[in-house]
């Protein structure tokens, strides 16, 4: 059921949310969190969809925000949505005028009870989201560097204000290739001297591998710059010899340990929801992470 | 087992990166059977595609057949190809298939162990399986006496540097005497920690739920004995008959097919005393002290049920009987259901019944525990308004629809006062959806990474068929079994057994 609702405010359309329930025979009973999606007019469709996908594997409430202009007097619209193929519900917000200003004051009283709360910022997130009105709500807050113009510097801003909870995107994008190297170095057990990471130079998720690299062996990792933009190749040179991956296709990498023969594995490019769905795994802060960029701002 | 190398790369705090088994094989004994197909080939496939499985993972189907290496890759690309969960990718399975190999020949036939051998050796250098191999016994239990002495005449069984795991299925032996055969056989060539029992009703998943549900949290515990609980029912309901099966049903019944080991799992997971912790030898001692306290019924005539079906109508198709199903011997005896009534002796537990039931064609297909509370010791309502107010129960589901109902009483809108039961529903499948491995995919793994087994060991199995075994003496002794019409709820017998302890099955 869809109930949209004009210049109206979080009582309404907390009202019409429960309407909408009941009217689709409550379908929506074990959601396990609230998604908040931070977009504009040109994006919103896209994100929407996204959320929706990723509400499969965590039923969610997924809220989403548009904001307007800011000029001119503040105005609330609201579309709510319950049932119609997907496992949440979703409610959108078009905030604009003076409000925008204070969009937290919409969202609060729509947040699921006692539940968590993501924020997640598809495009143009605050270079400081712990101090956003909105981030300051939620536990997890995720960005995504790789949408933003140059990525290497917005994921160095996110970064430098880390606050327990924040993870970007680019590190998401990086589990394949640490799930690989990590199943590596469980056969080649030769201690790792040096290494080497062949990726685009505006790649932020290289830039993340090698800062994880070097802060998990403890041994320099060159950062050498191809012409594609992907992440190439990693070298990790061992005293038995190298352990290599190297891409070979969007789908699969050669792999290959001291000691074995060379073979292929499969190494995809995953979904925007694929990899919400993994952030979404668990709600707590990412020490991993943490270290990881604690790293790379201290050292490059 | 090699001395652990703690790998740089890996960190525990690291839960994005997906445990993956170090280098190793799987050799499948009996890869053209039906389970083989059906699944444990798509298991690995999903994995595979799932990325769990270590770079370089190798299986070896050794079968009696032999088809050539080109056949058998049609054999099992079809069997992955209609079993998998995960979507199909040509790829992987690419990749998957170059780590194959086929091992042709009779368990018996020292030549074929020989080329065995050879193969591992060729995997261990060209896939770098590195000396870890696991072998899945998934062959009728009358050859596991071959099978695993010849594993142990061609030094299968001991590893230079790496492990060795044995892999076997129920059943675990058909009786106290036979099971206690078996892991004869099997512990003398391997070490209990490298035997993997395994009980796919009772997917780690199950299992750990279970425990999740009762020791994390701290509302249900202080009313989880006989102060407050009535009685348990357990049920394993399945709608389908046993279709291709007869030849193995008919010699085990539905008791030993499935009481003795799913029930009664099932039962020591729900009583057993908090473990001291979470690890395979702890849960072990526990569900340990509860079947050892579990009693077969005194009066075996008046609490225990058997039965056969009859043809009828089952979920709106038209069903035989169990008489008349293909290979089933004329004036069989084997129960197609089974109920029965244990007491645990326990502090816990004493004057609590148990009631564990099982069988083919009965209503629908469900694997439930119910926990029945007791009445409120005094209503403050009259009678009449209580009239439709049933007992309290939590209900844990297993399958197919896995979650917690939650059954309690509430007022009926009006201005009268009425109160009547309602449910309160929590699906696994609704919370989270991802996980839920197939049972396979979980066992498989747990075998490669080397989890010790929440599975049985021997002595479980062994305490669980002394339950058993004085029902099935009993039973045997009966000149008549019960019957039951197809797509009903079982024998009147069953329905009695509870009657006489003022109780009845709820209809899961």
């Amino acid at each position: 059921m869809e109930i949209a609702l004009e210049n109206t405010n979080s009582a309404r359309i907390a009202r019409a949310m429960i309407k909408a329930r009941r009217a689709a025979g409550s379908p929506a009973m074990d959601m396990v969190l609230t998604l908040v999606v931070i977009t504009d007019d040109e994006t919103v469709g896209d994100a929407l969809k996204t959320a929706n996908l990723l509400s499969r594997e965590h039923p969610s409430r997924v809220i989403g925000v548009v904001l307007g202009a800011k000029r001119g007097a503040a105005a609330l619209h609201a579309k709510v949505r319950v049932g119609q193929d997907t496992s949440g519900e979703s409610i959108l917000l078009r905030i604009s005028g003076e409000l925008t200003k204070h969009a937290e004051s919409v969202v609060l009283p729509l947040l699921l009870p006692d539940s968590p709360v993501v924020v997640w910022w598809p495009h143009n997130a605050p270079t400081f989201p712990a101090d956003d009105p909105i981030g300051k709500l939620a536990q997890r807050r995720l960005t995504d560097a790789e949408s933003t113009t140059s990525p290497v510097r917005a994921l160095r801003q996110v970064a430098a204000n880390y606050a327990p909870g924040d993870t970007d995107l680019a590190w998401t994008r990086l589990t394949p290739w640490r799930t690989l190297l990590a199943a590596a170095l469980d056969q080649a057990t030769a201690p790792v001297t040096a290494g080497e990471v062949v990726a685009g130079r505006h790649n932020p998720a290289a830039t993340l591998l090698v800062a994880w690299l070097e802060s998990r062996l403890k041994v320099p990792i060159a950062f050498h710059h191809s012409d594609t933009d992907q992440i190439a190749k990693v070298v990790l040179t061992t005293r038995a010899g190298d352990v290599v991956i190297e891409r070979v296709n969007e789908l699969a990498s050669h792999f290959s340990v001291p000691g074995s023969s060379q073979r292929e594995v499969p190494l995809g490019a995953r979904t925007l929801a694929e990899l919400l769905a993994e952030d979404l795994r668990r709600l707590d802060a990412d020490d991993v992470y943490a270290t990881t960029i604690k790293h790379l701002l201290a050292t490059r | 087992m090699s001395a652990p190398r703690t790998n740089p790369l890996r960190d525990p705090q690291d839960r994005r990166l997906p445990r993956i088994p170090g280098p190793c094989s799987l050799v499948i004994f009996g890869i053209t059977g039906d389970l083989a197909q059906r699944k444990l080939i798509p298991a690995v496939y999903d994995l595979a595609n799932r990325g769990l499985l270590p770079p370089g993972f190798a299986l070896v189907g050794f079968a009696r057949q032999d088809f050539g290496a080109k056949k058998f890759a049609d054999i099992l690309r079809d069997a992955a190809k209609s079993g998998a969960r995960t979507p199909w990718r040509e790829t992987v399975w690419k990749q998957l298939y170059a780590g194959f190999r086929f091992v042709p020949g009779q368990f018996d036939d020292d030549e074929a162990w020989q080329r065995l051998a050879v193969t591992m050796k060729d995997l261990d250098e060209q896939q770098g399986t590195g000396d870890n191999h696991a072998f899945y016994l998934s062959i009728p239990p009358a050859l596991f006496p071959v099978v695993v002495s010849k594993l142990k005449e061609h030094g299968f069984a001991t590893a230079d540097s790496g492990w060795r795991r044995v892999v076997i299925e129920k059943p675990f032996g058909h009786d106290l005497a036979s099971a206690e055969e078996l892991n004869r056989i099997v512990g003398e060539v391997f070490p209990r920690e490298s035997v993997f029992r395994i009980d796919h009703y009772l997917g780690k998943e199950t299992v750990q739920n279970i425990l999740a549900f009762r020791f994390a949290n701290g509302m249900f515990e202080p009313i989880w004995n006989n102060h407050y609980v009535d009685h348990v029912q357990i049920t394993m309901a399945e709608d389908i008959g046993i279709g291709s099966r007869a030849g193995y049903y008919d010699s085990i019944g539905a008791a030993r097919d499935v009481i003795q080991n799913h029930l009664l799992q099932l039962m020591a997971l729900v009583a057993m005393e908090e473990p001291v912790s979470f690890n395979a030898s702890s849960l072990r001692m526990e569900k340990q002290k509860i079947l050892a306290n579990a009693r077969p019924p005194e009066r075996m005539d008046l609490h225990t049920a058997q039965a056969q079906y009859l043809a009828g109508w089952a979920g709106g198709e038209k069903v035989v009987g169990y008489l008349e199903e293909d290979g089933v011997p004329d004036g069989s005896r084997a129960e197609t259901f089974a109920a029965m009534r244990i007491d645990i002796a326990t502090r816990r537990w004493a004057g609590v019944p148990f009631y564990l039931r099982t069988g083919k064609r009965l209503g629908r297909r469900v694997t439930e525990v119910a926990v029945i509370f007791k009445k409120a010791p005094h209503q403050p309502f009259s009678k009449n308004d209580i009239e439709e107010l049933g007992s309290n129960a939590l209900v844990m589901r297993i399958q197919p629809d896995e979650g917690v109902t939650l059954r309690f009483g509430a007022k009926v809108p009006g201005t009268t006062m009425e109160i009547r039961d309602v449910n309160m529903d929590f699906a696994y499948g609704g919370a989270f959806v991802e996980s839920s491995p197939e049972a396979y995919e979980r066992l498989i793994l747990d075998v490669l990474l080397g989890d010790p087994p929440l599975f049985p060991q021997h002595e479980e199995v062994e305490l669980s068929w002394k339950i058993l075994d004085p029902v099935i003496e009993h039973w045997k002794r009966q000149k008549q079994i019960d019957t039951y019409p197809a797509g009903t709820w079982g024998p009147e017998s069953a329905d009695t057994m509870l009657a006489r302890d003022g109780r009845s099955w709820r209809r899961p």
